[in-house]
């Protein structure tokens, strides 16, 4: 049942809508060819500024567009999510802001940014201000080590992986401040559930990732990409399809492993009781509202793209793609696995919190020593 | 005589019935309140809980009060019909039906072929809508997002057959007393048999994504035990009570509307993911019964004479002598009873809506306690509550 | 094995002699009036005894008759509808209360449903239930004026500022020159 609209608004949102759409293909087409410019912008540098200046420039331009592609990702996620939410339960999703709803984020955003600013009474009111500026940043800081392609990476330290998990525990901290400091039971239990998740899952994290690091020798995630090119079309070394322990393969349950851990500590369903929408109201966003509830919002986002980078880095090759490497490649794995994240979002119910943490610990920890030990046990063998 | 009207502002603190004086150290008195997501209507719970273990709940009800039973005797017993209609609001067809069969019950009136197997034909989708309603709603307080969608979707076209039939999507007016209001228009049989066709695989895919999903079940299946005394006890009904293994159901046992003709099983709870009379055994009883109700309105389809005056019985005013009737149906919810007392003159002298949600939420506080909060949804849900018939 | 009316009636009077003050077996739904003095004694019985089995209260009611032609048959009644899930038989026993006052001992020692259900009760109605382990409102709230199912309960003017009775307040305000209709109490 088509509404008819008045010529005027149809005009504006169409070319509207077009706009967008043309950015996004421009995006992808930009992200495509970021190594042929990063290669002219790298010469150019060297050419005219003295090697400290050309790094700390090129580390800004390198800032610069990470930047701008996690503040612009989280708009197309989140109308990406609605989409595939609608479409696996037989809707269609947002289609009348713009063709195919592409401007709804903007306009959710736009509506966000207008709403009133409450902060409730009897709350603390500076660690409610700042709440959601912990977790974005728990989110965000992480892109600093993500590599993108071949000298490609903000930063490239030797611990890079290192660095990845602790900015992510930040993450942890900026929701049991939300659920504290808003004074309200229902948020206090989001809180307190989300820290409670957040810091059992880092440990099986952690012991896959160090699994992963066994393999390769290094914490530095451009290493751990290197140790993954060669092979035919580039993609049949990638770890996932390395080390079969016997009958095991081992890096194929580390890599289901990750991915669970990685949707416990984005507080994705299933294991999103800290924002249980029918337990808790909202959890321990209860009290947000406006731009403050939008940051949280972004920062969900942006840990599901980063921890889906992560997981296409650690064991899907990171850039070396199948027969394109480049930031292209990187971008397709990470979307690939955050629509696997989506999928099962609107497939599975919801874990209890008491199953949630017995899974945790009682079922993936001794899973991930078992890895552990036939890693070991396989590099020592194979050394 | 009415007492002078006293009253005083409560203090916040009065509206609890815990207090927080008598909290031993780390306990907390939280309220679910009148507004949440996953009442299914205005229920305010307050509970006693010692981190995420609930000590003690207690439900508080009256939110949705709106006293039909006094409105019932100021008007004459067919204008009660839109008022038992909104007890339960989400199976409507089978609250007039019970009126009706109440006030048949009182005087005598007995009905032709086509008006019973129309009235089977109506209360049997109505369960069937009823039961996607609760199956998609309890999904969704468990975290499943997708069947409630799916399951709304076959209750749309139901509620399409019923806006046909009789011009209201959810609340019809249709059962009047000696008969139905409206008959049924052509090709309607037609349709609901391409509806029954349509339904079939749906119950299955249903089963596939919700019923046997690890995750639902280690959340329902051994949550919220009602054994059977506990539940005969309290006067459970309907699917509460047939999901604690006791095989009770009114279309056999006191059948109404030519019910003994038809053949169908009555599911019962067998304790397959766990104890008998889990969460789990009370939705999938409900799963089975959707398919059951497909099997009767297959063979009603079949029945339906062709001919028939579906207001040949309905008396021009409803006049009973004096005297009282108690009649039940089984409704989607339980067993819903009317106590109707005459006095001979054309009003109702009283009218006593027995509801077996009333019932249902009585046994909440004896089966919460000692489960986690996110079993107290679990349990709401699975208890199948409508605030409507609660309240009255 | 099914028992009709009479047979019911018969065994309860063979233990409890007297206590059924009357019994109407011809009509629709047969009822016994049953003395209030033993009512727990003689609940404890029905749904104990093997033969009776009476496990389920499923509809406990009050009705108040107050004819207005005949006002000594004033009273309130309280109906209790009893099933037997073994034996699928079902009684239908009846209690007489006076209108002041009423007052009898709970049952919701013998079927634990009545324990909603006499709250319901002592809302609408005013029965006094001695012994309730929970004894307050149930549907309206705490403050309430009054019993609303009895016959003789009046609308109250207002409660808590909000107008009950609409016509005569709205009225009162109208005159005085406020606008009528508009918020949410009117």
């Amino acid at each position: 049942m088509a509404l008819k609209r008045p010529a005027l608004e149809a005009q504006i949102t169409n070319a509207l809508s077009a706009a967008v759409i043309a950015g996004a293909a421009g995006a992808l087409v930009l992200i495509a060819m970021i190594p042929t410019v990063a290669g002219l912008i790298r010469e150019q540098l060297g050419a005219s500024l003295s090697p400290t200046m050309a790094s700390v420039a090129s580390a800004a331009i390198g800032v610069g567009a990470t930047v701008f592609l996690i503040t612009q990702l989280p708009i197309f996620l989140i109308w990406l999510e609605r989409k595939i939410a609608a479409h696996i339960q037989d809707r269609l999703g947002p289609m009348r802001v713009g063709w195919h709803g592409v401007l709804q984020s903007f306009a959710d955003g736009l509506k966000l940014l207008f709403k009133e600013d409450i902060i409730v009474d009897g709350a603390d009111r500076f660690l409610f201000k700042l709440a959601p500026f912990v977790t974005v940043m728990g989110a965000f800081a992480a892109f600093a080590v993500l590599p993108w392609g071949d000298g490609l990476v903000i930063s490239n330290i030797n611990i890079g992986l290192l660095y990845a998990i602790a900015i992510t525990s930040f993450g942890a901290i900026g929701l049991l401040m939300a659920g504290w400091a808003s004074n309200n039971k229902y948020a206090l239990y989001g809180g307190m559930r989300s820290a409670a998740q957040m810091v059992s899952y880092e440990i099986p994290t952690a012991i896959i990732i160090l699994t992963i690091v066994m393999q390769v020798g290094s914490l530095n995630l451009q290493d751990v990409v290197v140790a993954q090119q060669g092979g035919f079309g580039n993609f049949t070394n990638w770890f996932i399809f390395r080390l079969h322990f016997g009958f095991l393969p081992l890096n194929m349950i580390g890599f289901i492993v990750f991915f669970i851990c990685g949707l416990a500590e984005t507080n994705r369903n299933p294991f999103d009781i800290p924002e249980a929408e029918s337990e808790l109201v909202a959890g321990f966003h209860t009290e947000y509202s406006g731009m403050r509830f939008a940051m949280f919002f972004l920062a969900e986002y942006g840990a599901m793209f980063f921890v889906s980078a992560l997981g296409a880095v650690l064991y899907l090759g990171g850039w070396s793609g199948p027969f394109v490497s480049g930031p292209i490649s990187l971008f397709f794995k990470s979307l690939l696995l955050v629509f696997v994240q989506m999928w099962l979002r609107w497939t599975l119910p919801r874990l209890r919190v008491d199953q949630l943490m017995s899974l945790c610990w009682k079922y993936l920890i001794p899973i991930c020593f078992v890895v552990l030990i036939g890693v070991a046990i396989a590099g020592v063998i194979g050394s | 005589m009415s007492t002078p009207t006293v009253y005083k502002d409560l203090e916040p603190d009065e509206t609890y019935a815990f207090k927080p004086e008598d909290l031993e150290e780390d306990e907390m008195i939280l309220n679910m309140g009148p507004q949440h997501p996953s009442t299914h209507g205005v229920l305010r719970i307050e509970l006693k809980t010692d981190g995420e273990v609930v000590k003690d709940s207690r439900p508080h009800i009256g939110y949705l009060h709106r006293n039909f039973e006094k409105h019932a005797e100021n008007i004459d017993y067919q204008g009660v019909i839109p008022f038992t209609d909104r007890m339960d609001y989400v199976g409507s067809m089978a609250n007039s039906l019970s009126y009706a069969v109440a006030v048949e019950k009182l005087m005598g009136i007995e009905l032709n072929e086509r008006v019973q197997s129309i009235r089977v034909l109506v209360s049997e989708l109505q369960r069937i809508a009823s039961h996607l309603l609760a199956i998609g709603t309890y999904g969704m307080d468990i975290g499943a997002f997708t069947p409630f969608l799916h399951a709304f979707r076959e209750r749309e076209k139901i509620l399409d057959l019923f806006e046909w039939l009789c011009g209201a999507r959810l609340l019809y007016n249709y059962n009047w007393v000696g008969g139905v209001s409206h008959d049924l228009p052509e090709q309607w049989t037609d349709r609901t048999r391409v509806f029954l066709d349509e339904f079939a695989p749906v119950i299955e895919e249903l089963d596939q994504l919700l019923s046997h999903n690890k995750i639902f079940t280690a959340r329902t299946a051994t949550v919220g035990i009602i054994p059977p005394e506990l539940a005969v006890g309290y006067a459970l009904t309907g699917p509460n009570l047939r999901g604690s293994g006791i095989k009770w159901d009114i279309r056999k046992e006191d059948p109404y509307c030519g019910y003994e003709k038809y053949e169908f099983d009555v599911p019962v709870g067998q304790g397959r993911y766990g104890p008998i009379g889990s969460c789990w055994d009370r939705y999938y009883v409900r799963v089975e019964e959707m398919r059951q109700s497909v099997r009767i309105l297959r063979q009603a389809l079949d029945v339906l004479p062709a001919e028939g005056d579906v207001h040949e019985s309905v008396p021009k005013r409803v006049k009973p002598k004096a005297g009282e009737a108690y009649g039940r149906t089984e409704a989607p919810r339980g067993e819903l009873g009317f106590y109707i007392v005459s006095d001979g003159s054309l009003v109702p002298m009283r009218v006593k809506g027995r509801s077996p949600c009333f019932v249902a939420m009585s046994i909440f506080h004896e089966i919460a306690k000692g489960e986690m909060i996110a079993d107290m949804i679990a349990i709401i849900g699975s208890l199948d509550i409508v605030l409507g018939e609660i309240d009255r | 094995m099914s028992l009709d009316a009479a047979a019911v009636q018969q065994k309860i009077e063979e233990k409890f002699p007297g206590k059924v003050t009357s019994a109407e077996l011809e009509v629709v739904d047969p009822f016994l009036v049953v003395d209030v003095s033993t009512i727990v004694e003689m609940c404890t019985f029905l749904r104990d005894e093997p033969e009776l089995a009476f496990d389920m209260l499923h509809c406990h009611s009050a009705v108040d008759y107050l004819p207005p032609k005949a006002p000594e048959d004033a009273r309130i009644e309280l109906v209790l509808h009893l099933t037997s899930l073994k034996h699928r038989h079902w009684i239908v026993l009846k209690i007489m209360l006076p209108r002041e006052n009423p007052k009898m001992p709970t049952l919701e020692g013998v079927w634990p449903t009545a324990n909603w259900h006499e709250r319901e009760a002592y809302d609408l109605f005013g029965i006094e239930f001695e012994g309730h382990s929970d004894f307050r409102r149930l549907l309206l709230p705490d403050d309430w004026p009054g019993y609303p199912l009895r016959k003789d309960w009046e609308w109250p003017d207002e409660w808590h500022g909000m107008a009950v009775k609409p016509t005569e307040k709205m009225a009162e305000r109208a005159q005085k020159g406020e606008q009528i209709g508009v918020g949410p109490f009117d």
